[in-house]
């Protein structure tokens, strides 16, 4: 059977994790890679079929010390070089009193790193993403679960992967379609 | 002894504490989602939500008026004058900073300890360290006198040549509170992606669909999204732990680097963080349990729920109560004539009923939480937080006006009082975070969905596919 407009994907629906996750890995020991399981919560079972490298505690710990340095070098430049106050006879650079705000800016652009670094590593905002072609997909979200091998992984083969899939008895496989 | 003696000298009477669920029965993905998200999408909203809200419209009415006014005339129509400086601006500053430290700490210290308790809670108890951030911001704000040219705190070029003094700890809590704020907005703002997900997927109209189809930014709950949320969840989390501790700190700093005896005292610190967490989860009950009540949410905020925030509130109040404890003992101990003649003008000077009001309310009444049933009977647990608030705001007022009124020249010396503007602005800020929240629950899923349904028994394939 050959759909008329360009597959995205064969999807299969489950309304439970357990042969969602069996489901997963058979595909997976296949030699499939371009596949994703799509859960209302995370299904920490299928953590270990992820390959992909955690980049993002790296970001983090990069926006850590953008901020510390940042802090400190703000600090510096005001209180030495633009506008120095003598306090009391104390030090121009008097970096205890200055430690707060290091810390401050140190957690905040981590922060700020952490959230806009997952957003970009999840490729989103994304207004519009294949998936949703497919009306059933709103469930998703809710109570059940789903698992796309999508046609551009090299060793896809519509036929294969419907029998494949069907061994788990998901509730329907579907074609979704690309656009 | 043999294992096997062991084993059956181990073998106690279940502790009633455990055996409460955090989840009531029967319940499976789908009611999780309907339960939560028809609050939102499709039920009628119930009568006291509108009653509340309109009482916060009322208050912020009157909260308008005051700040208008001190616009307009400047903060001469609050009691404040010299000596007592700091009236009701900065207690309220105090009192709402440390309501928002309880919302962090369930929502970032207890997912650090693994407590899945706390998953049906933490949305909402998030939501109320924002609004009240949000509350505690406009204080210092409104207290500058010329709060128009707030931005003369932060350090930008300017045509004036001047710039922030950073050995300055009110320069600290600009920097601490602006970056508490964000880092809770961002920590409940990602939490909630998934949900508005949910939300959007559920939605029955066009506008409602994209309304929360842009706000939760394409959200698809792949697996791979799961990975990285989770991994942003557990980091912001580790950044917003030791935030919290320093943004209570740096409070305290404000008081406790100037040389006014009953300010200039190391154990501010610790007291101050112990005190804003009791506070915070006394506010948490006081929205808990009405919430409970009123969207029927028996079966997701249960009583462990009341019976651990409770349990939380009661040693953070042993923290509070040691300090009370200690602060007269080092003023005596140190032997300086200031610091005891402060120590002995707070518990029977002009302001002793407050000290005798914080005593009753911190100290003696939370003392009641010992017993188990007062941790898990919603009416009195809800009172005994009405009387740990009320004696919160009051202690911050104690050590303000307490430790200013007596300054070191007795010609000087003089009493604070409040006026109508002094109250009226603090309930007005009360109304601004009672509208807001109210808003929140109508708009926003005040439960974590997603979190909730890790904790049925069937979310995990290991734990066995019944339904």
């Amino acid at each position: 059977m050959t759909p008329a407009v360009p597959l995205y994907g064969l999807v299969a629906e489950f309304d439970d994790p357990g042969p969602l996750v069996d489901a997963a890995r058979s595909v997976h020991d296949k030699g499939y890679r371009n596949v994703e399981a799509y859960t209302p919560y995370q299904v920490r079972e299928l953590d270990e079929l992820l390959e992909e490298k955690p980049w993002l505690p790296l970001i983090v710990l990069i926006g850590g010390i953008l901020g510390f340095l940042t802090a400190w070098s703000m600090e510096y430049y005001i209180a030495v070089i633009d506008y120095p106050t003598n306090i009391g006879g104390r030090p121009l650079n008097s970096w205890p009193s200055f430690i707060v705000i290091m810390f401050e800016l140190t957690i905040l652009f981590a922060s700020i790193f952490a959230f806009f670094g997952m957003l970009t590593l999840c490729g989103l905002p994304l207004p519009h993403h294949q998936m949703f072609n497919l009306r059933r997909f709103a469930r998703a979200s809710s109570d059940h679960f789903f698992l796309c091998v999508e046609a551009r992984d090299p060793i896809f083969n519509a036929s294969a992967v419907t029998e494949l899939l069907a061994e788990f008895e998901p509730l329907q496989i579907y074609h979704v379609e690309d656009d | 002894m043999t294992v096997a003696e062991k084993q059956r000298h181990s073998v106690r009477a279940p502790d009633p504490d455990v055996a409460l669920p955090v989840i009531g029965p029967s319940q499976t993905f789908g009611t999780v989602t309907t339960q939560i998200s028809s609050v939102i999408l499709s039920r009628k909203t119930p009568w006291p939500w509108w009653g509340t809200f309109a009482f916060g419209l009322l208050l912020v009415g009157g909260f308008t008026v005051a700040v208008t006014w001190v616009f307009g005339k400047g903060v001469g129509i609050w009691g404040i004058e010299i000596p007592v400086a700091w009236g009701f601006a900065i207690t309220n500053f105090v009192w709402w900073i440390g309501i928002g430290h309880a919302g962090t700490l369930i929502s970032a210290f207890l997912l650090l300890l693994n407590q899945s308790w706390r998953s049906s809670i933490n949305r909402f108890a998030e939501a109320m360290t924002i609004f009240a951030v949000m509350c505690a911001g406009m204080f210092p704000l409104l207290h500058l006198g010329r709060p128009w040219v707030f931005y003369w705190l932060l350090p930008y070029p300017n045509t004036m040549t001047i710039q922030p003094q950073f050995r300055s700890p009110l320069v600290w809590d600009v920097f601490a509170v602006s970056t508490y704020f964000t880092v809770s907005l961002l920590f409940w703002y990602l939490g909630m992606i998934p949900d508005l997900a949910t939300l959007r997927d559920r939605a029955k109209n066009r506008f409602v669909y994209g309304l929360y189809g842009v706000l939760c930014w394409g959200w698809r709950g792949s697996h791979r999204h799961w990975k990285l949320h989770e991994t942003a969840s557990i980091l912001l989390a580790g950044l917003a732990t030791p935030l919290v501790l320093s943004v209570h700190t740096v409070v305290s700093f404000d008081f406790t680097i100037a040389i006014l005896p009953g300010w200039h005292s190391t154990i501010f610190p610790p007291y101050f963080v112990a005190g804003a967490i009791f506070s915070g989860f006394a506010m948490v009950l006081v929205l808990a349990i009405p919430i409970r009540a009123v969207y029927g949410l028996h079966n997701l905020l249960t009583e462990r729920h009341l019976n651990n925030c409770a349990k939380l509130m009661l040693a953070t109040g042993l923290i509070v109560a040691y300090t009370y404890a200690i602060e007269p003992f080092t003023a005596w101990y140190g032997g300086n004539q200031f610091e005891m003649y402060m120590v002995h003008n707070r518990a029977v000077g002009p302001y002793a009923w407050a000290f005798w009001t914080v005593i009753a309310c911190n100290v003696v009444i939370p003392q009641l939480l010992w017993f188990y049933k007062m941790r898990t009977r919603p009416k009195p647990l809800f009172w005994i937080s009405i009387a740990i608030l009320y004696g919160m705001w009051l202690e911050r007022y104690m050590i303000i006006i307490t430790a200013l009124h007596r300054d070191f020249v007795p010609s000087s010396w003089s009493n604070f009082i409040a006026t109508g503007w002094d109250n009226i602005t603090l309930y007005g800020s009360i109304g601004v975070f009672i509208l807001l929240f109210m808003l929140f629950i109508r708009f926003l899923p005040m439960i974590s969905m997603y979190e909730v349904k890790t904790l049925l028994p069937f979310s995990s394939p290991g734990g066995g596919s019944e339904k």
